[in-house]
C-alpha cells in the first residue's frame, strides 16, 4: 500500500515537471477570435520556434553584423523599440515609420503601418534588406548561417534537412513572432471572468473607451485591421501610408490602427512616433484632429473634430488603457534572448 | 482477403482516373527541349550596356546601365492550331543583360511545328501570392531580391527594370543625371492596384517556324527593342519622368514594353 502510494506520488510529480515543460506550441486564447495565419503550412514546433527565436536575436541577419530583430523590437516594451520615434538600423541610420509592437500577428492579414506586406512569412525580408534597417542581402544571411557551427543542425533538426534556404529561415521567424501572444493582461481576466475586477475608474474608462475607441480598436485584439486616417497633420515628408500601396487616392494618410495591447509601453506612439506620452496621443484626439484628405468620418461627427472629454474622462480612459498591460507577455522568459 | 481487393481497387481505379485527369501538358508524349534566345537590341543595334549611347524618340540622349525584366508562362501554337503550356514551374526566366547566358531561356515542348509565341512580361499574381515555401528558383526571394527584382514592402516582383544616365534627366539627390524605371505590380492582394502584367504573341513567319523534332536543337530569337519603350500609346521623356516605379504612370510604361518584342530569327538544327 505504502509502495503504491509512492508511486502514485512520484508519477504525479513526474507528470508535473512534464506539464511545465512541454512545449505546447500555438494555443488561441479562450476570448480570441480564429487566427488568420495558416497553421498547416508552417505548424509551430518547439525545435522550430527555438530555432525562430535566436535568430530574431541573431544579428548576423544585418550586413555588419551589429543588430538583431531584437535590437528594435525590444521585449518589455511589448517588442517596440523604446525611446525612439522611427527606426533606427545600422550605421545610425534612420528609417520613416516607428517600429511596431510584435504581438498577436497570427490574427493579423497586413503587416507595417501601411500594411504592404500580406504574409507574416514575407515580413522579415523587409528589415533584413531595407537600407536604413539591416542593410543585408537575403543570400548573404543564409551563407552566414550557413558557416555557423550550430544553425546547420538546427536547421536540420526542424526542418529534417540541413538545408538553409529562405523558406527554411522565413518559417522559422514566423514561428517564434507567433508564439508572442499577449492575451494575459487585466482585461483578459475580467473579460474571462478569472476573478479580476475593473476598478471603479477602470469600469468607467472602459465604458468610454467602447463609446469612442473601439469601433477602430476594436475588441479583444483592439484593432480592427483597417487603415484610417486619424486626423494626423501630416509631417513634412508628406507620408500618405496606405496610398503608396494602393495608389487609391481614397486611401491617401491611412495607416493602418494599431492595437492597444500593452499601449503603456509601446510608446512613442503613432506611424512616425510623434507622441512620446499616451496623454498626449488622447489629446491628439481631444484637440488636434486635423482636416486632412480622406480624415476617418468616425473622427468627424456633428461638424466636430476628434471627441471631447474632460480631464477626468481622460484620466479614466488612461486608467483603463493600463488594464491592456500583459506582464506575463513582457517579461515571458520564453521569448526572451536566451 | 475481400479487404485487400478494395484497397487494390481503388488503387487501380485512382491510377485510371489520374491517368483521365492528366493534363495534356503532363501526357506521355516525349518532351523536345527548346532554346528561345532574347536579344536585347536599341534599335537595330544590339545593346551595350554603359558604353552604347542611344536616342528616344524624343531626342534624349541616353546610356543604360542595368536592363532586366521577367518572362513566364510560355506556351507555343503548333501550326494546327492546338496550343501546348509549358510545365508551370519551368516557365519563370529573369532576362539580365549584364547576365549574358541569362538570356537563353530553355524550355521542353512536345515535337510539332509551332507558328506562335506566347509569354509573359513579369510574374503572374499566383505566384506572388504564393507560399514563400513554393518560390523556388528565381522567384525564390533571395535570388529575385539579390537581383533587385523583389519589392519587399509592398510584396510582389519587379517586373521590368531600366536604369541609365542621360544629360536629359534633372541631377537626383545622389548628384548623377541618372533615370530609373522600375515596373511592377499584379492588381494587389487585398485591395485592387494597378496590373502591369503583360501578354506578349509573338507570330513566327513561315521561315520562322519552330520546328522540333527528336534530337533536334532549334532556337528561336527573339528581339527586344529598347527604344519602343520610350515610343508607343505614350511617348516617354526623361526629362519628364526620371523616376518611375510603383506609380500609376508605370502603366504607360508597361504599355509601350510589352511591344518590344519582336521574331528575330529561327534555327532549326
Amino acid at each position: 500500500m505504502n509502495r503504491r502510494y509512492w508511486i502514485f506520488i512520484g508519477g504525479f510529480i513526474g507528470l508535473l515537471g512534464w506539464q511545465v515543460n512541454r512545449f505546447e506550441g500555438f494555443k488561441k486564447p479562450k476570448n480570441f477570435p480564429e487566427p488568420v495565419y495558416d497553421f498547416k503550412s508552417n505548424a509551430v514546433t518547439k525545435d522550430g520556434f527555438e530555432l525562430g527565436r535566436k535568430l530574431f536575436y541573431e544579428p548576423r541577419l544585418s550586413r555588419d553584423n551589429t543588430i538583431s530583430c531584437g535590437s528594435c523590437h525590444i521585449q518589455f516594451f511589448a517588442f517596440t523599440h523604446h525611446g525612439h520615434d522611427i527606426s533606427h538600423g545600422i550605421e545610425d541610420r534612420l528609417g520613416t515609420r516607428n517600429s511596431p509592437p510584435i504581438m498577436n500577428l497570427a490574427w493579423s492579414k497586413a503587416f507595417f503601418w501601411d500594411g504592404g506586406v500580406f504574409h507574416l512569412d514575407l515580413q522579415p525580408l523587409v528589415p533584413i534588406t531595407t537600407h536604413a534597417e539591416m542593410d543585408e542581402k537575403l543570400s548573404v544571411v543564409i551563407e552566414k548561417l550557413k558557416q555557423h557551427p550550430e544553425y546547420p543542425e538546427l536547421f536540420r533538426k526542424v526542418f529534417g534537412k540541413p538545408e538553409i534556404n529562405s523558406a527554411n529561415l522565413l518559417k522559422a521567424l514566423s514561428q517564434f513572432m507567433l508564439m508572442c501572444i499577449s492575451s494575459n493582461s487585466k482585461y483578459d481576466k475580467v473579460m474571462r471572468k478569472e476573478g479580476a475586477v475593473f476598478t471603479p475608474e477602470e469600469q468607467n474608462g472602459y465604458l468610454l473607451f467602447k463609446r469612442n475607441c473601439s469601433s477602430c480598436h476594436k475588441e479583444p485584439l483592439f484593432t480592427d485591421g483597417s487603415f484610417r486616417n486619424n486626423g494626423l497633420a501630416p509631417g513634412l515628408n508628406d507620408d500618405r501610408g496606405r496610398f503608396m500601396i494602393t495608389l487609391d487616392s481614397t486611401d491617401a494618410y491611412k495607416f493602418k490602427v494599431p492595437s492597444l495591447r500593452n499601449i503603456e509601453f509601446t510608446g512613442p506612439y503613432m506611424h512616425d512616433g510623434r507622441f512620446y506620452d499616451l496623454g498626449q496621443a488622447i489629446d491628439h484626439y481631444r484637440f488636434n484632429v486635423q482636416h486632412t484628405l480622406n480624415l476617418d468620418p468616425l473622427l468627424e461627427q456633428n461638424s466636430r473634430h476628434g471627441f471631447p472629454m474632460t480631464e477626468e474622462e481622460k484620466a479614466s480612459i488612461l486608467a483603463f488603457l493600463k488594464t491592456l498591460t500583459d506582464r506575463e507577455f513582457l517579461s515571458n522568459p520564453m521569448l526572451a534572448e536566451q | 482477403m475481400k479487404r485487400k481487393l478494395l484497397l487494390s481497387l481503388i488503387s487501380v481505379s485512382t491510377v485510371l482516373l489520374y491517368g483521365l485527369n492528366k493534363p495534356e501538358n503532363e501526357a506521355a508524349e516525349k518532351l523536345v527541349p527548346l532554346y528561345i534566345q532574347f536579344i536585347n537590341q536599341a534599335g537595330n543595334q544590339p545593346l551595350q550596356l554603359n558604353t552604347g549611347q542611344y536616342s528616344n524618340s524624343s531626342g534624349e540622349s541616353f546610356t543604360l546601365s542595368t536592363l532586366q525584366y521577367f518572362i513566364s508562362n510560355i506556351r507555343l501554337r503548333n501550326s494546327n492550331g492546338k496550343e501546348f503550356v509549358v510545365q508551370q514551374d519551368s516557365s519563370y526566366f529573369l532576362i539580365n543583360e549584364s547576365s549574358p547566358q541569362s538570356g537563353k531561356v530553355r524550355v521542353n515542348v512536345p515535337e510539332g511545328e509551332y507558328d506562335r509565341l506566347y509569354f509573359m512580361v513579369g510574374v503572374d499574381s499566383l505566384r506572388n501570392t504564393m507560399p514563400v515555401g513554393k518560390r523556388k528558383g528565381i522567384l525564390d526571394p533571395a535570388n529575385s531580391m539579390d537581383n533587385g527584382m523583389y519589392w519587399g514592402w509592398n510584396s510582389g516582383y519587379i517586373f521590368f527594370k531600366m536604369e541609365g544616365n542621360s544629360p536629359k534627366a534633372p541631377v537626383d539627390p545622389t548628384g548623377q543625371r541618372k533615370f530609373r524605371y522600375h515596373i511592377g505590380g499584379f492588381g494587389g492582394y487585398s485591395a485592387p492596384t494597378i496590373n502591369n502584367l503583360k501578354q506578349v504573341a509573338i507570330d513566327l513567319p513561315e521561315q520562322g517556324r519552330i520546328i522540333v523534332r527528336q534530337g533536334s536543337q532549334s532556337t528561336t530569337y527573339v528581339g527586344a527593342d529598347i527604344l519602343k519603350i520610350f515610343e508607343g500609346k505614350t511617348s516617354i521623356q526623361i526629362s519628364e519622368h526620371p523616376s518611375v516605379m510603383f506609380s500609376a504612370f508605370s502603366v504607360n510604361i508597361a504599355n509601350n514594353y510589352c511591344n518590344m518584342f519582336f521574331h528575330h530569327h529561327t534555327e532549326n538544327r
